[in-house]
């Protein structure tokens, strides 16, 4: 009887799997975008547009690999939002840090370059 | 999620609430060690994230200049000096090992026992791959003077960043080779078809294992993308 059990928790999963063909084609898309940002150092972009396109291709990578690489294009809706919302805080450190880098960097040229 | 008991439930975001408020399980339809499996993950992302923002912030903290990192990492080739080449090949045969995982977990869930382990396999290799060439990036770097508190490319926190973060990736990436090898050998052995119990646990073996080795596995990709974005081409 336990085992019964067992064995019906396991089958709580989605028993459906995809077709091949939407690995492929996110698996060829991740290859593109990998090469065109391995371009923008190629190319040498700098400033604003070296950033940005940085930014745009990773997040686009990552994103594609979250949502079906991992499956979370498919998962229910709680999970999604469990797992998206604490990054809200990763931005919120990273914002904070930023500040104190920037004034971290200050001293430094006030006391170190300037001599105070 | 096809499985007949999820039909009936409330879809999209009215799903929230209702999952959320069910009294039982809160992650519907899916299994317990997938959702431990990303809650862990959860937890390792908060800890790149504090290295890399870390990394952030030294890095806009120096007076010093940071080392350009498209010189410090290219490699000769033919004589030539290609910037970021191995990190470019590394970025690709992660890729590539990341595609043949998540075609393991379809073929797991087809229980296709035999694409299963040699995809498994592939994937392990290709992990293998790219630990042999951060290995032979760590050695070059050394070889130059690179050391965590110092370097002769630039600002010394360079060195302490690179060490830190992308060993730890590499921990990460040899402790997901090793267990991709163990998970190929129990789908060839065919432990998710027999239901074999596994070595520390009494819980009969399912295929629904591959897609959480899987999980892991595409996040150690997920992680690398970041730190090619952020810390190579930056």
């Amino acid at each position: 009887m336990s085992e019964n059990t067992e064995i019906d928790k396991n089958k709580e999963k989605p028993a459906q799997t995809h077709k091949i063909g939407i690995y492929l084609w996110i698996w060829g898309l991740l290859f593109v975008l990998s090469f065109f940002s391995y371009m923008v150092d190629w190319y040498q972009f700098q400033g604003i547009l070296r950033w940005s396109l940085i930014l745009f291709f990773m997040f686009l990578k990552a994103g594609l690999i979250m949502a079906f690489f991992m499956h979370l294009f498919w998962e229910r809706y709680t999970l999604v939002n469990v797992l998206l919302w604490p990054m809200t805080a990763i931005a919120c450190f990273v914002g904070l840090m930023v500040a104190e880098a920037k004034y971290t960097f200050f001293s430094r040229l006030i006391y170190f370059v300037l001599g105070g | 999620m096809s499985d007949s008991s999820l039909e009936n439930l409330p879809k999209g975001w009215k799903s929230v609430p209702s999952d959320l408020g069910s009294d039982q399980t809160a992650f519907k339809g899916v299994q317990w060690g997938k959702a431990m499996m990303w809650i862990f993950l959860l937890s390792d992302t908060f800890i790149f994230s504090c290295f890399l923002i870390s990394y952030m912030k030294g890095r806009a903290s120096t007076v010093v200049d940071w080392p350009n990192t498209s010189h410090v990492f290219s490699l000769d080739f033919m004589g030539v000096p290609v910037p970021l080449l191995l990190i470019a090949i590394m970025t690709f045969v992660l890729i590539t090992s990341s595609g043949t995982m998540a075609l393991a977990v379809k073929y797991g869930y087809e229980k296709n026992r035999k694409m299963c382990g040699h995809l498994i396999l592939a994937t392990a290799i290709g992990g293998l791959i790219f630990v042999g060439m951060q290995a032979f990036e760590w050695s070059k770097l050394i070889h130059e003077g690179v050391r965590p508190w110092s370097n002769p490319f630039g600002a010394g926190q360079f060195g302490s960043y690179f060490f830190m973060i992308t060993g730890f990736h590499g921990t990460h990436v040899s402790i997901g080779v090793i267990f991709l090898f163990i998970f190929a050998r129990k789908v060839y052995r065919g432990d998710f078809d027999t239901g074999r119990r596994g070595f520390f646990t009494t819980m009969k073996s399912d295929y629904v294992s591959i897609e959480i080795l899987g999980l892991y596995w595409h996040f150690v990709d997920l992680v690398w993308v970041f730190i090619f974005a952020f810390f190579y081409l930056w």
